[in-house]
């Protein structure tokens, strides 16, 4: 049966990407909120934000918002596997001869095709707002990893959250906390004007150090510790968050 | 390469109980259903008739008794059983974001098939959706959907069918139609099983009858043999009235199933 999983998982993340391209404004909507959200902090409040590195805010930014737009995209991948189950077509896979990892493969693979998508559209809005970098091919390619990476942590939490969920609003709501968590981060502002323990927990959240990293490959600048932070938290998130979405998955099936 | 399986009972259960919590949905169920036969479970609902069927689909795992499929057992193989079944369940499980074709070649190409577009086209003409092939299912009618549906259960030629209620919801002429369906795969060699609320539907099509109540098989038998079990008939002359259903079917013709798929 193992032989076959491949191919299913690619017909099934075929199924589920024509999804995405009968109803495109999920990427669109994915990808406007960001946006909105950088308009916001560029030109209202960026004037009165003084990061203390000179560049301009936008560059500082950048990566926040690149966080927050996979955060608000992952919703779909949970909203998306929640209708499957509530219709038969789930029911009618799980009596077929076929690899039963692929359904969820299919999900997670369409969630980081359609989430990097929304995140380049980001990318070139910021660009006509004037984000400059003269980063390297290879610093592009360490951000696309990481950007990956942090999509498919987030997509296998999806997954739990759309296994589980017993409405469709449940299904999608799971994602507010994690568009939220840059926010407290140093994604927006530096820690240091935070009270104590407010900095405390921006400092040592998952969003800081994967923000830094990204903003330090975009600049040019040495990594330092960050980026491994970074991965520790990202490969610690996804085998996490992939084990319950399996562990899920087996309760839902048996 | 399942050839040898011709002795026993394509469906054997036996002693098979199911509890959600407290509550015992089925308490000890025992039938065999012979291969290329129509079997109907009959019963009300909540008899435990989809429960049963998602036992033998694989789809659950009874907490008691055994259930072979195609020779193979349910908890032990159900990979193999998987490979020897199709299930049509109670909800049309169709995608409704995909075309009627897609759909078809969707299951084609998780059933490992040489040509999809090919099975795709065949299907759909012998289920007269062909025009209706290129739109999006969640267009369809409740009819149309379920033919979709059955279509779809039949691809890879599978020796065994479950289908869970295939005709709840459906119009009259919807009706008959999966009705003639059901009887072509039956005389094809496919072993049916079916389960149903609606005893003309068990009278109309099937070889066996076993009605499930109170989740146990309280009879199982021929027509024939279930009609015995009340006093003989009693010869009365009574007027013979058209039922509203023959006077519905030929006041709007058999045609108007083809027309629906337009």
């Amino acid at each position: 049966m193992t032989t076959h999983a491949l191919a299913d998982t690619r017909t099934l993340t075929g199924r589920s990407l024509r999804h995405i391209l009968r109803s495109p404004d999920t990427i669109i909507t994915t990808a406007v909120t960001p946006i909105a959200l950088m308009l916001i902090f560029v030109y209202v409040f960026g004037g009165a934000i003084n990061t203390g590195t000179g560049d301009s805010y936008i560059n500082y930014m950048l990566p926040g918002i690149l966080l927050i737009t996979v955060a608000s995209g992952i919703a779909y991948t949970a909203y998306r596997l929640f209708l499957d189950m509530q219709g038969g077509i789930f029911e009618r896979f799980q009596s077929m001869p076929i690899a039963r990892s692929s359904v969820l493969w299919g999900h997670v693979l369409t969630s980081l095709i359609s989430n990097l998508v929304s995140v380049a559209i980001v990318i070139a809005v910021a660009f006509a707002m004037g984000f400059r970098t003269g980063a390297s091919f290879g610093a592009w390619l360490a951000v696309a990893g990481i950007m990956t990476l942090f999509t498919l942590a987030l997509t296998w939490l999806a997954v739990i959250a759309g296994l589980s969920a017993k409405t469709v609003d449940g299904a999608s709501a799971f994602s507010y906390p994690l568009i939220f968590l840059p926010f407290i981060s140093s994604a927006f502002v530096p820690t240091d004007t935070m009270p104590g323990p407010v900095a405390w927990f921006a400092e040592n959240q998952p969003v800081t150090s994967i923000v830094n990293s990204i903003r330090a490959l975009f600049a040019e600048q040495p990594v330092g510790d960050d980026i491994w932070i970074a991965l520790a938290w990202l490969v610690g998130i996804f085998v996490a968050a992939y084990a319950f979405a399996v562990a899920a998955y087996r309760r839902r099936i048996s | 390469m399942t050839t040898d399986q011709a002795r026993g009972p394509e469906i054997r259960v036996q002693g098979v109980r199911k509890s959600f919590g407290e509550l015992q949905v089925l308490r000890g169920v025992d039938f065999d259903v012979a291969a290329g036969s129509i079997f109907a479970l009959l019963g009300s609902n909540g008899a435990g008739k989809t429960t049963l069927v998602k036992i033998l689909s694989t789809l659950l795992k009874a907490d008691e008794g055994t259930a072979t499929v195609h020779g193979f057992d349910v908890a032990a193989t159900p990979g193999d059983v998987r490979e020897s079944i199709s299930l049509t369940g109670q909800f049309a499980a169709v995608d409704e974001v995909l075309t009627g074709r897609e759909n078809l070649v969707l299951v084609a190409r998780l059933r490992h098939m040489k040509d999809p577009g090919a099975v795709a086209d065949e299907l759909l003409a012998r289920f007269s959706l062909t025009e209706a092939g290129g739109r999006r299912a969640g267009t369809y009618s409740g009819g149309m959907r379920r033919r979709l549906d059955i279509s779809m259960s039949l691809i890879g030629d599978p020796p065994i069918i479950f289908l869970d209620e295939p005709t709840t919801g459906l119009d009259p002429q919807a009706r008959v139609e999966v009705w003639e369906t059901v009887k072509k795969l039956a005389q094809g060699g496919t072993t049916v099983l079916l389960t149903t609320q609606y005893l003309d539907e068990a009278e109309q099509l099937a070889d066996r009858i076993a009605i499930l109540h109170e989740g146990t098989i309280i009879q199982n038998g021929t027509l024939a043999e279930l009609k015995q079990l009340l006093p003989p008939a009693k010869v009365e002359y009574v007027e013979k009235q058209p039922s509203l259903e023959d006077v519905f079917l030929s006041l709007v013709g058999a045609t108007g199933i083809e027309k629906e798929s337009r």
